[in-house]
């Protein structure tokens, strides 16, 4: 488990103590790139658009940094031996974030409709908020098995917060969905953190049932079966994802939380049946529901047939919508290297051009080179998170952080798949590139606790007591 | 625990894999389809991003480009401006954000927007030197003052009409003028207030004079007795008769072949056993009646289709093809060759049959485009003059010119007489619906001949007139003089 943190020498009860590489400096390095990078794109796009480098470069570029640094010291005071990729690959994706937002602040279209306008200062500050919980996170949770004692807890707070768009008075039904709480004029999206505190649930459950639910279990036909009673954990969560579908009409949320939970079912037990019967019954729930909730099956014909529903949308038929071929459109124009920052035109696809759709500008505006590159940065992500998985010593870590990366690497692949007409679409937003204050904050937490979970796994060991029989063998220190 | 979570690593990797397959698929496989796609309005952001070039006439350009605010309701930066609009719009169509393109503006889109393949290099050379793109220009044919003329003519006379000016020697379209007609600046953008509207009462359901249909080349007229100039040349070229002079046996009154009905006169003219020359001075429908029978429906449909009748004529905008009847008796033949019956012809043909009689009997292909330029003014490409038949022999021709000549000296057609020039010419008065009930057309189509014996211009005009009465309507009265103004402007420019 803990061979990674030492691949120089396998004499760890002596040489152990002298410190691993703790990577700060490396991490620092990155930064300065994903800090550079987005002011570069910032300046590309004033230049773009208005001929001139924007008069806000110097105190953006000052306060992603600052930001950025900020991050960074806290790491190396609380978390010396963190994974050094995570923090700068999660800063860059932020930074260009925020520049296309920004981007599409100048679309005079997107003002009209008062999609976009001043949403890049709202969401440096939503960064700065996201940049505080990952902060808090690394900084009073010492150690991430603490979160095992809120197992259960964790359980109630996740149905609270995935139930509270269903409150009357509370719930906003934007387009169909209803994923958004509206409070004080803001508008959460509670599901965000739901997904941070139900991978808390399910790793403290699956830690301790694993047994039960891995061994007890009956062969047939190469599958391992479980047993009528352990699937009940699975019914639950699979009716819940149903439920969520049925009320909140979101295929997306549902999908997350029911895959994050195979995920995390499946490394706890080893048992593959489990991969087996999730697919079945996501494919049976999902299949059912579209079939007779109106606006998933829209959202399937969308999916199918485009210029259909661009169609229908443009002779004014009630509920549809031309985004899913608006997007398409971008893509395909933007080509093979894209038109450059800030001479797209994704405005066209209006609603949600800055939050669910972002993509799409990207697509437009840097092409295939920079969808690539963002997609294989988003992978690279989810990549070490499964490596600090691997690198954990304990279940319950490991299962955090595989719960986590996998819950992560679902939710780019659902709202890439879907803005991209791999899937259906679904209303949820690109962590870190989309507008959106609970998907920054809820993904920097995500990234805290990931960094947490790493910098114990990678931590060297405890130095052994002072051994007076080791006179012998001292080592000569360099 | 770790098998699995290699597993999972792997699948999250696949994951990612099945996104870049699908951008690959987006980006690289479908991109230009989706690029191109003519519901995609990145297509009409572009086309209208940079200025439109422009249509010449004169050295001079009729039309501009203006840069338009973009705003959140407009996201096209520019937008086709017109001088005299209303007078050059039957020559350059319209261009309009909103409503597209038509006519030449749609016919030379690629090279007026730049998009066009012969400017590939240019456009490459512009794209490397950071110079944006620009559209060419497309010089006309036309000439300013000749189709200032007819549009004044026109716009004078106040009814409905066309007139098109001819070089006879090369086909080259000097004036191509309708009324009423329409301002294309009015309609140009894509403003729903403004745009729409003018457009929206421009349309024929709104305006029952249906100022945006180009009379000049898409309506077609009952021709009357301009058509017994082709009759004439039917009758030369089939060796009826050989001279001008020649007495054509021709009894009066005239009953049409096969009926009991006569084929009448307009008052009483001299049309007993007339030349043709008489016959065509005072316009007597009983000779040229009989000529057509006496020819046969053949014959008078190879002498029509050699004129240009029965088919398209691309200028390069596309013309209405006129009719001569292919399936008739010998009564209706015989109307068919006094311009009655199922026969009509645009101004442009009937300019045609001017300009072919007028060069000797070579009938040259119309054309109004005299050659593309690219926006650095250099040639793409020049359009020569090319030969479409030989309606009649140069022989043939001369005593059909002597004839019409006849007509403006002494016949019906004096009005167009001009100091200096000798103009040969043939009125029409045209009858048209249910017992004649509607107004009736006039026409008048002549050419110009200078001492040197060169022809510069050709020109049909056909007015319908609202305000007169029956009577004073004839292609004498109300044609002749527009025509004659033209000519004018033509030979005065030519000095």
């Amino acid at each position: 488990m803990s061979s990674s943190t030492n691949t120089t020498t396998h004499h760890t009860s002596t040489i152990g103590s002298i410190g691993a590489p703790s990577r700060r400096n490396t991490e620092l390095a990155l930064l300065v790139f994903a800090v550079a990078i987005p002011v570069f794109a910032y300046a590309n796009v004033g230049l773009a658009i208005n001929g001139s480098v924007p008069a806000g470069l110097l105190s953006y570029g000052l306060g992603l940094g600052l930001l950025a640094g900020v991050g960074h010291l806290v790491v190396r005071k609380f978390a010396p031996y963190a994974d050094p990729l995570l923090l700068p690959l999660a800063t860059l994706l932020n930074g260009l974030g925020l520049v296309v937002i920004w981007r599409l602040d100048q679309s005079k279209l997107l003002q009209s409709i008062h999609v976009a306008g001043g949403k890049a200062t709202n969401q440096l500050l939503y960064t700065a908020m996201g940049i505080a919980l990952f902060v808090m996170v690394l900084v009073f949770l010492k150690d991430h098995r603490t979160l095992q004692r809120y197992t259960y807890i964790s359980m109630v707070a996740a149905l609270f917060l995935l139930l509270l768009p269903l409150v009357p008075g509370l719930g906003l039904n934007v387009y169909g969905a209803k994923i958004w709480i509206s409070v004080g004029g803001f508008t959460i999206q509670p599901g965000e953190f739901a997904k941070i505190v139900l991978a808390v649930f399910f790793a403290g459950y699956l830690m301790v049932k694993r047994d039960a639910l891995a061994l007890a279990s009956r062969r047939f036909m190469g599958l391992y079966l479980p047993r009528g009673r352990d699937l009940g954990p699975i019914l639950v969560v699979w009716a819940i994802s149903i439920l969520i579908l049925v009320f909140e009409t979101d295929l997306g949320t549902s999908l997350l939380f029911f895959g994050m939970f195979v995920i995390m079912l499946y490394v706890a037990t080893e048992r593959t049946s489990w991969i087996v019967f999730g697919l079945l019954m996501s494919a049976a729930g999902a299949v059912g529901v579209a079939s007779f909730e109106p606006h998933v099956n829209m959202r399937v014909q969308a999916w199918l047939d485009p210029m259909g529903e661009y169609a229908l949308s443009r002779k004014g038929v009630a509920g549809h919508s031309e985004q899913a071929m608006q997007a398409l459109w971008a893509f395909g124009s933007g080509g093979t290297l894209g038109t450059g920052l800030g001479q797209g035109h994704s405005e066209l696809i209006r609603f949600a051009a800055n939050s669910d759709f972002i993509l799409a500008t990207f697509g437009e505006e840097l092409g295939l080179a920079g969808i690539m590159a963002i997609l294989l940065i988003y992978g690279l992500i989810v990549e070490r998170g499964v490596r600090t998985a691997l690198a954990a010593r304990d279940p319950f870590g490991k299962l955090l952080a595989v719960g986590l990366s996998g819950a992560f690497a679902l939710q780019v692949f659902v709202v890439a798949g879907g803005v991209m007409g791999l899937i259906p679409l679904t209303g949820m937003t690109m962590p870190f590139l989309a507008y959106g204050g609970s998907s920054v904050i809820a993904n920097w937490a995500l990234i805290g606790i990931l960094i947490r979970i790493s910098d114990t796994a990678r931590r060297p060991a405890p130095s052994p007591a002072p051994n007076p029989d080791a006179e012998m063998t001292q080592v000569v220190r360099p | 625990m770790n098998k699995p979570l290699r597993r999972i690593a792997i699948f999250c990797g696949l994951l990612v894999l099945a996104l870049l397959v699908r951008d690959n698929w987006l980006q690289y496989v479908q991109a230009d389809t989706l690029r191109s796609d003519t519901e995609n309005r990145r297509v009409l952001i572009a086309r209208y991003s940079t200025p439109r070039g422009d249509i010449i006439v004169d050295g001079n350009p009729i039309t501009g480009s203006k840069k338009t605010p973009t705003d959140s309701l407009n996201d096209f930066a520019y937008k086709r401006t017109y001088k005299d609009g209303a007078m050059w719009a039957p020559v350059t169509g319209f261009a309009s954000q909103a409503f597209g393109a038509t006519q030449l503006e749609s016919v030379e889109d690629g090279i007026l927007t730049g998009d066009d393949d012969r400017l590939f290099f240019r456009n490459t050379l512009d794209m490397l030197t950071g110079k944006p793109k620009q559209g060419g220009n497309v010089v006309t044919t036309l000439n300013a003052a000749a189709q200032k003329a007819a549009y004044d003519g026109l716009k004078k006379v106040g009814g409905k009409g066309a007139a098109v000016a001819l070089d006879p020697q090369t086909g080259a379209i000097l004036a191509l003028a309708s009324y009423p007609s329409y301002d294309p600046s009015s309609f140009a953008g894509n403003s729903t207030s403004v745009d729409s509207k003018a457009w929206t009462a421009l349309q024929k359901k709104n305006n029952p004079n249906d100022p945006m249909l180009n009379r000049a080349l898409r309506e077609t007229y009952p021709p009357g007795s301009t058509f017994k100039v082709v009759t004439a040349a039917a009758a030369l070229e089939n060796g009826l008769y050989n001279s001008a002079d020649e007495n054509t046996d021709s009894p009066l009154p005239y009953i049409l072949p096969n009926t009991q009905t006569e084929l009448k006169n307009e008052g009483n003219i001299p049309c007993k056993n007339a030349t043709m020359r008489v016959a065509l001075q005072f316009s007597c429908n009983t000779v040229f009646g009989k000529i057509g029978a006496d020819l046969g429906k053949d014959k008078m449909l190879e002498e029509a289709k050699k004129f240009g009748f029965d088919s398209e004529q691309f200028t390069p905008v596309r013309s209405n093809a006129s009719n001569f009847p292919e399936k008739m008796d010998r009564p209706q033949t015989a109307l068919s060759s006094i311009g009655q019956f199922e026969t009509a012809a645009t101004p442009l043909q009937m300019a045609m049959v001017a300009s072919a009689v007028a060069n000797d009997g070579k009938l040259m292909k119309p054309y109004m485009v005299d050659k593309l330029e690219a926006s650095s003014l250099d040639t793409l490409t020049q359009t020569q003059p090319e030969e479409l038949s030989r309606p009649l022999s140069e022989k043939n021709a001369q005593v059909l010119q002597s004839m019409m000549e006849t007509v403006v000296q002494k016949g019906t057609g004096t009005n167009a007489q001009l100091p200096g020039v000798t103009v040969g010419g043939k009125t029409g008065t045209a009858q048209h619906g249910l017992n004649n009930s509607e107004k009736p057309y006039a026409w008048f189509i002549s050419y110009a001949k200078l001492p040197d014996g060169s022809s510069p211009v050709a020109v049909a005009v056909v007015v319908e007139d609202d305000k007169a009465n029956r009577d004073d309507i004839s292609g004498g009265g109300l044609a002749a003089p527009i025509a004659k103004n033209v000519m004018e402007a033509v030979v005065k420019s030519k000095k």
